[in-house]
């Protein structure tokens, strides 16, 4: 029974890191290229572990497995912050389909201090006066 | 918080009492401690952690079924030969105001497939994210997709 949870959960995991580096060919730009490099990579590390947990039924090694699911939550998201605050200072263009660019024109151009959009206007109701 | 700690040390109590430290038996313990804190939490102060509990719960299967559910968007975007995002870059307006909150609302979104937190303005007022399924051109719906999603969740938990 477990031996099988442990092969589906495996399989699952493999399949998304297959995904996550066929995604990396497939799509057009880097932002979009993180999205499926990352997410899918965590998602199959973290399914294989648990299966690695689930095959192994020790105490030990299940909670090594969960503090690695841990661990990785918390550092990817880091890691994939500062790769798109990176290139987008940088000036990597979006693809052509992006219909949208909020952040344009908010970095300032020398200390890369972002500044807020909302702050000039009074429509998000949470502007009070600053410099 | 704390009344999670207190948790996890009465299943641990309970887990050395009856010698078995396997992962059944220290949910077994950590179940005994709950009810244990739900029927003296007046007296040691712990008043919301059974409503705490709960919604940490429910963010954690909230969080789960949103990152199997882009997950599949995603997949389906990749195998198929045709593009069907519409990425957007989208600012949204804050409420979270500790580090704490931030943190963990920005991280979220980033885990989430289709939305990757890319920065906080130097107020930590605006996050901004990268979102990649805008339908209708409507930014408008990115934001109460995350206002009403995670955010609201998040600061339910930790207030």
């Amino acid at each position: 029974m477990s031996e099988w949870l442990a092969w589906i959960l495996m399989t699952l995991g493999a399949a998304f890191l297959l995904l996550a580096g066929v995604g990396l060919f497939r799509m057009p730009d880097l932002y979009s290229r993180m999205q499926t490099a990352t997410k899918g990579s965590t998602l199959g590390i973290a399914l294989m572990l648990l299966g690695v947990a689930v095959y192994f039924d020790e105490l030990g090694v299940t909670t090594r497995a969960l503090l690695v699911i841990f661990f990785f939550f918390l550092t990817a998201p880091v890691a994939a912050h500062m790769l798109g605050r990176a290139a987008y200072i940088l000036g990597v263009p979006l693809w052509e389909g992006t219909i949208g660019d909020e952040l344009k024109g908010c970095y300032d151009k020398k200390t890369h201090r972002l500044e807020d959009p909302f702050s000039g206007s009074s429509s998000h109701g949470q502007s009070e006066g600053r410099s | 918080m704390n009344g999670f700690l207190w948790n996890i040390l009465l299943a641990l109590a309970w887990a050395m009492m009856t010698a078995q430290f396997t992962l059944a038996n220290l949910v077994v313990g950590f179940g005994i401690g709950f009810l244990i804190l739900l029927f003296a939490r007046r007296m040691v102060g712990l008043g919301h952690y059974p409503k705490k509990l709960r919604q940490a719960i429910e963010l954690f299967f909230f969080f789960i079924w949103e990152l199997i559910k882009s997950n599949l968007r995603l997949a389906h975007d990749v195998i198929t030969p045709s593009h069907y995002m519409r990425p957007a870059i989208v600012a949204i307006p804050l409420d979270a105001r500790s580090d704490l909150e931030i943190t963990l609302l920005a991280n979220m979104i980033s885990l989430t497939p289709g939305t990757l937190s890319l920065d906080v303005s130097a107020d930590r007022r605006v996050l901004y994210i990268h979102e990649m399924y805008v339908s209708d051109h409507d930014l408008e719906a990115v934001r109460r997709k995350i206002k009403d999603g995670f955010e609201r969740r998040i600061l339910e938990l930790l207030r």
